[in-house]
């Protein structure tokens, strides 16, 4: 993209995707909107009327919406730290030359591939159960008190089965980018004089630097959103404490069947992406610079 | 200091001998030049002598000192890699230092000793740049300086040319030649360009499949080849090899004789010929000539300014006291 010229035919060819997404999104964006000013409850079909910015108002001083917001960042930020973390060590891992590498590999992908219903439902019913989980299992088995995680430590347990599910996508793409690494810049290091822990510092993970970011965007997106899981597991309680904005939007326009209020929530959280997203790339998107 | 010895090392992968027992002693301050066609077992053998590879048997002495089990960094060299395998994220200036933070010196200490090299490699200008934008000499420049701010006892070098244009080539060839000069440490530089080896080299080491075919200074191996492998290896255009009745008539299996030891003339000598291809260099004029009946084709080195012309007829003669001679198993009959 170095002329002016292919510039603006680059312009030009990538219209049509670009016209299209933003028409695709700005529908339901501008109805969404529109809901979100008006007194509209799925009990009282036919009596909506303009309400101005009530609906905001009910739903920024709700008491759950501080939590929702609390606990959408303790999931974003709690699942981040556990896969970024853990791929880059599974990623180190993984590349070391071991027996049977290949089916290593796919065993660790393969949680990718299950649904999050499906995941967090065996993960509530088989392993976190209080009486017929495999942990109670164990902690009866050494004479201990079985844990309820779902009750006891309700968002925890949806961050560890969250970060369970995403794993597997650092770790692959943490993997590619550690085996783009050239084998010669570590050995140049080695005969530098850097140990094994100071080449890590120093080499392997400013070239991870990269991928670490494209993993910390795209799951942000996806983790700002998870609903699924709460759903299943523990309805976003006790209380509101395992409730995300995500859930609480759900909880506003279909338990209370108050489109409006859900719909208000639903600008708010999209105000709150964005700003999450501005936030993100300030901080972490040089990095994809050059 | 840097005395290299190594004595009887050998390297395997798996079943695959690479380099059976060698031995070779690299004096202090030499200049050793290890040439041979690719695959020999170069960069293997650095690579032992770096410390990057173990070795499957044998010692590697340093200064008399057992080093075969020491680790890489403890052993006082520094290479220079092909690939030059400078840090991508760190700028010219961090990547000069790197050694010296490893080795923990003080900031200014660092800063002082990257500063002298920069304004020996000339690279003041772009301390600050990162590699990536960088020329490729100016990258060589930068393995270079990282390897001297850390006065090794000797430097490595695995072909550090191989990424550049022939111009450059032969003018990093001069600034590693003076550098040598100046440092007076030992250099062990692998190359498989024959006018590297001969142009930079105090002493050169021909491999063939991971044994050393002959050791000594260019100019030895130029005169006195050991073998048929090591006359064919060092010279350029390579030496011309007659076998048959020809040969025999030298009383041996096979002679040889480089193209700038034969006359040409076209009136008269000792064989006859055509000539086919010729290249005009300007300086010299190298003549394929066939049809001899002894080769397939010999190659002549003539003036310049020859006037000869493919089909025309010519005669060669030897220069009776070039002559190489070599017997059956290839090995030279002094
Ligand atoms: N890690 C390895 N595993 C198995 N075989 C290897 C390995 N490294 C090198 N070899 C083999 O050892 C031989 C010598 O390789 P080496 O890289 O030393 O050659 P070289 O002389 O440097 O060649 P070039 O001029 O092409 O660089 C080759 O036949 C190569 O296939
Ligand atoms: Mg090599």
């Amino acid at each position: 993209m170095a002329t002016k010229a292919s510039r603006s035919a680059a312009r030009l060819m990538i219209s049509p995707a670009v016209i299209l997404l933003l028409g695709w999104m700005i529908v339901p964006l501008a109805m969404t909107l529109y809901f979100s000013f008006l007194r509209y409850n799925l009990l009282m079909p036919g009596m909506e009327e303009w309400t101005g910015l009530t609906n905001y108002r009910f739903f920024l001083t709700d008491p759950a919406f501080f939590d929702a917001i609390w606990n959408t960042l303790l999931l974003v930020g709690g699942v981040l730290l556990i896969t970024v973390t853990g791929g880059i060590l599974l990623a180190l891992l993984l590349d070391q030359p071991i027996w049977g590498q290949g089916v290593v590999r796919i065993l660790v992908i393969a949680p990718f591939f299950v649904m999050p219903t499906v995941s967090a439902l065996v993960w509530k019913n088989m392993f976190m159960n209080p009486v017929n989980g495999i942990f109670a299992h164990i902690a009866k088995a050494l004479g201990l008190q079985p844990y309820d995680f779902l009750s006891q430590a309700p968002l925890a347990s949806i961050i560890w089965i969250v970060s369970w599910q995403w794993l597997p996508f650092a770790t692959l793409i943490l993997l590619t980018a550690l085996q783009s690494l050239d084998s010669e810049q570590l050995e140049a290091a080695e005969m530098d004089g850097a140990p094994p822990l100071k080449r890590f510092w120093f080499i392997v993970l400013p070239h991870l630097a990269r991928a670490i970011t494209v993993v910390i965007l795209i799951q942000t997106i996806f983790l700002l959103s998870v609903f699924a899981e709460i759903l299943v597991t523990t309805n976003g309680g006790p209380g509101t404490a395992s409730t995300n904005l995500t859930y609480l939007i759900y909880v506003q326009s279909l338990l209370q069947f108050d489109v409006g209020g859900g719909s208000a929530g639903g600008v708010v959280a999209i105000v709150l992406a964005n700003i999450v997203a501005i936030f993100l790339m300030r901080m972490i998107g040089k990095n994809l610079d050059a | 200091m840097g005395r290299i010895t190594l004595d009887k090392v050998t390297k395997r992968f798996g079943e695959v001998e690479v380099i059976p027992p060698l031995d070779l002693t690299i004096e202090d301050g030499e200049f050793v030049v290890f040439v041979g066609p690719s695959g020999c077992g170069k960069s293997t053998l650095l690579r032992l002598i770096a410390g990057l590879e173990d070795v499957s048997g044998g010692q590697i002495r340093i200064d008399g000192t057992d080093a075969t089990a020491v680790p890489p960094a403890k052993r006082g060299l520094a290479m220079v890699f092909q690939s030059y395998a400078l840090y991508p994220h760190m700028s010219v200036r961090k990547n000069i230092a790197f050694p010296l933070r490893m080795a923990g010196l003080s900031q200014a200490e660092q800063d002082r000793k990257v500063e002298a090299a920069a304004e020996v490699l000339n690279l003041t200008p772009y301390l600050d740049r990162r590699p990536g934008q960088l020329s490729g000499g100016q990258r060589q420049r930068v393995a270079i300086g990282r390897a001297i701010v850390r006065e090794p006892a000797a430097f490595l070098f695995d072909e550090p040319l191989s990424n550049l244009d022939a111009a450059l080539r032969v003018g990093m060839r001069l600034e590693i030649s003076e550098l040598h000069n100046r440092l007076k440490t030992t250099m062990v530089y692998v190359t498989h360009d024959q006018v590297e080896a001969m142009t930079m080299a105090d002493k050169i080491v021909v491999l063939q499949a991971g044994r050393v075919e002959q050791v000594g200074s260019p100019l030895e191996l130029y005169r006195a080849p050991r073998n048929r492998f090591v006359a064919g290896f060092i010279g350029s255009p390579r030496m011309n090899f007659i076998e048959g009745a020809e040969a025999a008539a030298h009383g041996a299996h096979a002679i040889g004789i480089r193209p700038e030891h034969i006359a040409v003339s076209t009136t008269e000598g000792a064989w006859r010929g055509r000539v086919g291809v010729s290249e005009h260099l300007g300086s010299d004029t190298f003549f394929h000539v066939t049809g001899t009946g002894l080769a397939d084709a010999i190659t002549v080195r003539a003036g310049g300014e020859v006037d000869l012309h493919h089909g025309d007829a010519v005669f060669l003669t030897p220069e009776a006291d070039k002559i190489h001679r070599f017997d059956r198993e290839g090995a030279r009959i002094a």
